[in-house]
């Protein structure tokens, strides 16, 4: 046999390939087939199909992507302060990050749930919690914004939160770690834990039209850790299931102490009920202490308000609001099928995958199939509410999503994998690795009523070699799936901002639309605006200073401002004149130890800035607008404290030198 | 004739550089994901790092037999995760205490359920150190059933049968060598 000589390389380079890709790991090569590309490719310039809400963990934030492919579009600041946006720092945006702790700048956001209407994606808002200053945040969809946060008592750690019901009713939010109430004192021995510690769940109403919340009732609960939860729907509209850990009701050690009983909880939570005692009367005011803070989009200024009450009912006395299943281990996931009538329980320690049946439910509490009571709960029996179990599904099961065809798909964080079976037969039907360490995931419409099987997301903890290596800190990942068919099938996987803890997914059509574009300038009422070049002024009243600034393609109104003094508090209220998209103006001056502004279309923004020392200071425009933005800046003279050099202000005329004596 | 000894060289250095991935390989089809669920972070090369409880194990000449066992019930993916793991690591000479044959039928592609129901029984999710151990403690193990902390005279017994000799930390937990198998309960 000869070979010749110009096919010899091919052929080495061949038999290399042959090598190379046998000893390539088991790995995303062999997973990913070849269609994979064109599946997540969107054409530049063509629309993604979803929109991705995706939770930013320990960033505080939501960050938005397009499915399917996986193109970041933008981050939504809602509980950290955000520099490059101005949240936080403007004056009209401060209040938004208020508490009874006064302002916090940081937060940690784990969960997303969009609002419904009859149990399907609504596309108006998308709810926010925040774990560890417990908090609830509504965004709203047409302008992509923060436009309310409401903090909540008697809670630290709300984890199981902003879960919703099928017409948004009420946000849920339930306290993952249980803490001495907020009326009683707390300085309490840690190991009074039994004694002292109680779990609250807040159920905060929402307005219909305009999404405004409000806490309507909390529940005094066990002391256990809260975890998940998700509303009943259809058939089990009325009722939420929230899961439970801790049952132990350990104060130390967890990791250990709190895996002691073989079964811990899924508590269901009758609302409807809930909403009878309230009515009658049957809830305790309770003082506390917690922020309400709404962003006005007219005044584009937010406003923080200190409540000091909430109505409590206490579910050990009012006994038929709250009733126990036995899950299997911490549960975890808390996830009810489209039709309302299953609820999976996920034990992050279980070898199985129970599954409870809402009518088996409904029929052991009226056959009061009880097994006992836990902390004045009663506790169902177990096989009485079981539908089935998925039995060997994987190591560590943790979340549920549901494609609308019968089938479920868990996730399991120990083996690393996403598990696809039969809700009517409970067999395992496919299973497909995550690169690595899978937590939530996501269907479009995935926890309502009505899934778009099309996709699934899986949001994995643990990256490592999956990118270019960038130091100690990888960036964690979604991995984004085909389930359109009998197998699920990797296509896409893409890095994300800080914890991509849970997320949501909708058809763009319902939300594209919507989309605002600027802010009519002429409905703009913050009492700082100033609506065209010929009302800007700068004003000074003691040591406070406001300039009432404009900004337009390509230039500052007023761009030379002089009689400044060392010591001045500065308020720039920066008005955006423009009317069209896409057009935000920025504004920064040097030494300011805050952020920029960055004002929307037809917005007014403020930023303070403590005139610190005699000089002249430059400002200008940080979002490049026009050919002419790097034209777009202006001058602040500082004179000494005490100084005579008059205000003054102007754009586009030298003013006379009016401190003659004053020369380089 | 050069060129032939030169391919044969290839092929054959082919094959032993891929020595112990050749069988994975060989299963990689469309439906690979389906019937390998593992093939994750113990592939990441990575030599720096704290070893896991899978190369803290592999690293050991005594617990062949044991990771000849977790490669075949497919558990060394879940191993090499982030975990936290307790795994108690029979030795090479505890599982020669068990019956003649007894590792050999549990090796067959058949008894593979059994093995790994037996070594999910050898591992706790949690990082638990051996002096924490209490007497009468009860572990959930992965495989779903319960194992029983025992302290006699100083030493940690698991199920009154075997022994931790020796623990050794992982990066991902915490390895406790023991010196007999442990056996799940029968199955009701």
């Amino acid at each position: 046999m000869k070979y010749s000589k110009q096919l010899l390389p091919i052929f080495l380079l061949l038999l290399a390939a042959t090598i190379f890709n046998s000893c390539k790991p088991k790995n995303a090569g062999s997973a990913v087939s070849s269609d994979a590309a064109s599946k997540s490719y969107v054409a530049p310039g063509k629309y993604d199909e979803f929109y991705n809400f995706v939770s930013g963990g320990f960033s505080g934030q939501m960050s938005v992507y397009g499915l399917p492919s996986g193109r970041l579009l933008k981050v939504v600041p809602i509980f950290s302060v955000d520099p490059e946006k101005g949240y936080g720092y403007s004056e009209e945006t401060k209040p938004m990050l208020n508490t009874s702790h006064g302002f916090v700048p940081w937060d940690d956001q784990h969960h997303l749930d969009l609002s419904q209407t009859n149990g399907e994606i609504d596309g108006r808002w998308i709810f926010a919690n925040a774990n560890n200053t417990p908090r609830v945040a509504r965004v709203d969809l047409t302008t992509f914004r923060t436009s309310e946060i409401i903090e909540l008592p008697n809670s630290a750690g709300n984890h199981s939160s902003p879960f919703i019901t099928e017409n948004t009713e009420y946000v849920v939010a339930g306290t993952r770690f249980s803490v001495p109430p907020d009326d009683v004192n707390g300085d309490v021995p840690i190991n009074s834990y039994k004694q002292n510690f109680k779990g609250y769940i807040s159920f905060i109403s929402v307005g219909k039209e305009d999404g405004k919340m409000d806490i309507a009732f909390q529940l005094k609960c066990p002391g256990v850790n809260f975890d998940l939860s998700h509303a009943g729907k259809g058939k089990s509209h009325g009722w939420f299931f929230f899961s439970c850990y801790n049952s132990e009701q350990a104060n130390t050690l967890l990791e250990v102490n709190a895996s002691q009983r073989d079964k811990d909880f899924i508590m269901a939570v009758n609302w409807k009920k809930a909403e009878e005692y309230l009515k009658a009367g049957k809830g305790r005011k309770q003082s506390v202490k917690y922020a309400h803070n709404v962003y006005n989009e007219k005044s584009h200024t937010a406003t923080s308000e200190i409540k000091t009450e909430v109505t409590v009912l206490d579910v050990s006395e009012l006994k038929d609001i709250c009733y126990m299943i036995p899950c299997p281990k911490s549960p975890h996931g808390c996830d009810v099928d489209p039709t309302g009538e299953y609820i999976v329980g996920s034990g992050k320690l279980a070898a199985l995958i129970p599954v409870f049946s809402f009518t088996k439910m409904q029929k052991a509490i009226a056959d009061k199939a009880y097994d006992g009571e836990y902390e004045g709960i009663p506790v169902i029996k177990y096989e009485s509410a079981l539908h089935g179990e998925v039995k060997k599904p994987g190591l560590g099961p943790l979340h549920t999503e549901f494609d609308g065809r019968g089938n479920a798909y868990t996730t399991f964080f120990v083996s690393s994998e996403v598990v696809k079976w039969s809700i009517q037969d409970l067999k395992v039907l496919d299973r497909v690795p995550t690169y690595y360490s899978v937590g939530h995931l996501c269907i479009p419409g995935g926890d309502s009523k009505k899934p778009n099987g099309k996709y699934l997301i899986a949001y994995n903890k643990i990256t490592k070699d999956r990118y270019l290596p960038t130091g100690p800190e990888l960036a964690q990942s979604a991995q984004l799936y085909d389930i359109s068919g009998e197998k699920m099938q990797l296509i896409l996987d893409f890095p994300t901002i800080g914890e991509p803890h849970y997320a949501q997914a909708v058809a763009a059509d319902l939300i594209k639309n919507k989309s605002v574009k600027f802010f009519k300038i002429e409905e703009n009422t913050n009492p700082y605006v100033s609506k065209g070049e010929g009302t800007t002024k700068v004003v000074r009243a003691g040591n406070k200073v406001d300039v009432y600034m404009t900004c337009i393609r390509s230039h500052f109104s007023p761009d030379n401002i002089e009689g400044i003094r060392a010591g001045d508090e500065v308020y720039f209220h920066v008005t955006n004149l423009e009317q069209d998209w896409d057009v935000p103006h920025g504004f920064a001056i040097k030494g300011a130890n805050t952020g920029e502004l960055l004002i929307m279309p037809g917005e007014t923004q403020t930023l303070k800035w403590i005139a610190e020392k005699p000089g002249i200071f430059p400002f200008y425009c940080t979002d490049f607008c026009s050919a002419l933005h790097q034209e777009m800046q202006g001058y602040l003279r500082i004179s000494p404290a005490g100084s005579n050099v008059p205000l003054t202000f102007s754009t586009g005329t030298n003013m006379p030198k009016a401190d003659t004596t004053k020369t380089l | 004739m050069k060129n032939k000894l030169f391919f044969a060289l290839l092929i054959i250095a082919s094959l032993m550089a891929c020595n112990d991935t050749a069988d994975k390989t060989s299963t990689v089809t469309d439906n690979a994901a389906t019937e390998n669920p593992a093939g994750g972070q113990e592939n990441v090369q990575d030599d720096a790092s704290a070893k896991d409880v899978v190369k803290v194990a592999v690293s050991s000449k005594d617990h062949t037999t044991l990771v000849a066992a977790l490669k075949q019930a497919e558990l060394v993916t879940a191993l090499s995760n982030a975990g936290p793991f307790t795994v108690f690591a029979p030795t090479n000479a505890a599982f020669d205490k068990l019956p003649a044959g007894t590792v050999d039928g549990l090796m067959k592609p058949e008894k593979k359920e059994d093995l790994q129901n037996i070594l999910q029984y050898h591992v706790s999710l949690a990082a638990m150190k051996a002096e924490t151990f209490k007497d009468g403690q009860v572990l959930g193990m992965v495989n779903g059933d319960n194992l029983t902390i025992n302290i006699k005279d100083g030493k940690v017994m698991l199920n009154n049968s075997a022994t931790i000799v020796a623990s050794i930390p992982a990066s991902n937990g915490i390895i406790h060598v023991i010196d007999g198998v442990l056996l799940p309960p029968e199955k009701k």
